[in-house]
C-alpha cells in the first residue's frame, strides 16, 4: 500500500476538458521522510514508517529527538506507519512525494479526523426522523421516541442509538477521484469532500477497495 | 496569494466585461449538440451576481412569451463563449428579485448616462 501525509488546505472547483464544474479538495501532501522500515524476518510484518512536517530540533521530546537521530532525519510532527509487501524497496531516510503515491485519473482514499459536532441529538447524530411537528406533538419534534419496552428486559439495550458526543473521530472515505497531481507544489485535487478541518492532517493513500 | 487563490487563478477568465446588476447584457453561450457546437444567445437583465473567486455566478432575467425565465452562469464557465453589455442600468441595490413581482412597465430600469 502506498501512502502519504498531508494537510487540507481546503475545497474548490475547476473545470474538465467538457467544461463541467468539478468539486475538488486541495491536500497539501507530504514531502514526507522514511524514518523506519519494518521487514518480515525483524518484526514480523512489513511496514514502513513516514514523517510528516518538519520541526525545529529543540521542539522534539528526547525520545523523539533519538528515534530521528537514528533515522537520520530531522525531527518531524506526525509519524504514521503503513504496511507495505516489499519494504526492501525504501530506504530509511528516503523523500516520499505525491507522484510517488498518486496520479491523475486514480483513486485515493483519505482519512482524517472529523470536525467536532458537540453533543448532538439523535437526528444529526444518527439521521433520526424526529417525530411529528403537529398532531399535538409537544416538546418531542426532534426527540427519540421510544428507547425499548417495559418489564421485559427492563433495561435499555447496549448500543442504543442515543444523543451525544458526535465529530472529532477518524474516518475514511473511500475511492476519490484523483482530478490532478501538482508534484512541483506538491499538491493534489481530490474530487469530493475530505473529512476535517482546514490545516487539518490527512492520510492518503491508493484505493485499497478500488475495482479494476 | 494562498494556494487555493492560485489554483483558481489558473481557471479564471479575464476576457469578460465588467458588467453590474442592472445591465442588459447578451450571454453567448456555446452548445454542444450531437458533436457540433453551435452558440446560443441568452440576453435579459442581470439581476443578482452572486459569490466570489472562480465560483462567482451571475443570474439573467428575461421574459419569454409572457413567462419569466431566468438563468444562473457560472461567470468563469467554459461553457460563455463572450458576454456583450446592450445597455447600463442604474439600480441603487445588488440583487433586483423585485423586477420578479413586476410585470410590463413596472420592470423599466433607468438608463445609467455618465
Amino acid at each position: 500500500m502506498k501512502a502519504i501525509l498531508g494537510e487540507k488546505l481546503g475545497m474548490t472547483q475547476v473545470f474538465d476538458d467538457d467544461a463541467r464544474a468539478i468539486p475538488v479538495t486541495v491536500i497539501k501532501a507530504g514531502p514526507c521522510r522514511v524514518v523506519q522500515i519494518k521487514r518480515p524476518d525483524s518484526d514480523g510484518y512489513g511496514a514502513i514508517q513516514i514523517a510528516y512536517r518538519e520541526i525545529p530540533e529543540h521542539r522534539a521530546t528526547r525520545p523523539m529527538a533519538g528515534h530521528y537521530r537514528k533515522a537520520g532525519v530531522t525531527p518531524h510532527r506526525h509519524l504514521v506507519e503503513i504496511r507495505v509487501d516489499d519494504p526492501d524497496a525504501y530506504k530509511v531516510g528516503q523523500e516520499i512525494s505525491v507522484a510517488d503515491v498518486l496520479e491523475a485519473g486514480a483513486r485515493a482514499d483519505v482519512a482524517g479526523v472529523t470536525k467536532g459536532k458537540g453533543f448532538s441529538g439523535v437526528m444529526k447524530r444518527h439521521n433520526f426522523k424526529g417525530q411529528s411537528a403537529s398532531h399535538g406533538a409537544h416538546r418531542v419534534h426532534r426527540a427519540p421516541g421510544s428507547i425499548g419496552a417495559c418489564a421485559t428486559p427492563a433495561r435499555v439495550f447496549k448500543g442504543m442509538k442515543m444523543a451525544g458526543r458526535m465529530g472529532g473521530e477518524r474516518q475514511t472515505v473511500l475511492n476519490l477521484e484523483v482530478v490532478q497531481v501538482d508534484p512541483e507544489r506538491s499538491l493534489v485535487m481530490l474530487r469530493g469532500a475530505v473529512p476535517g478541518t482546514k490545516g487539518s492532517v490527512v492520510l492518503v493513500r491508493e484505493a485499497v477497495k478500488a475495482r479494476g | 496569494m494562498n494556494t487555493l487563490d492560485q489554483i483558481e487563478a489558473a481557471y479564471l477568465r479575464d476576457d469578460l466585461p465588467d458588467f453590474r446588476p442592472g445591465d442588459n447584457v447578451k450571454v453567448n453561450v456555446r452548445v454542444v449538440e450531437g458533436g457540433r457546437e453551435r452558440i446560443q444567445t441568452f440576453e435579459g437583465v442581470v439581476i443578482s451576481r452572486d459569490g466570489g473567486g472562480l465560483r462567482e455566478t451571475f443570474t439573467v432575467r428575461k421574459v419569454s412569451f409572457g413567462v419569466g425565465v431566468e438563468r444562473i452562469f457560472p461567470l468563469h464557465a467554459p461553457i460563455i463563449q463572450s458576454i456583450e453589455i446592450t445597455r447600463r442600468g442604474k439600480v441603487r441595490r445588488a440583487k433586483l428579485y423585485y423586477l420578479r413581482d413586476r410585470v410590463g412597465k413596472a420592470t423599466r430600469i433607468k438608463e445609467k448616462r455618465d
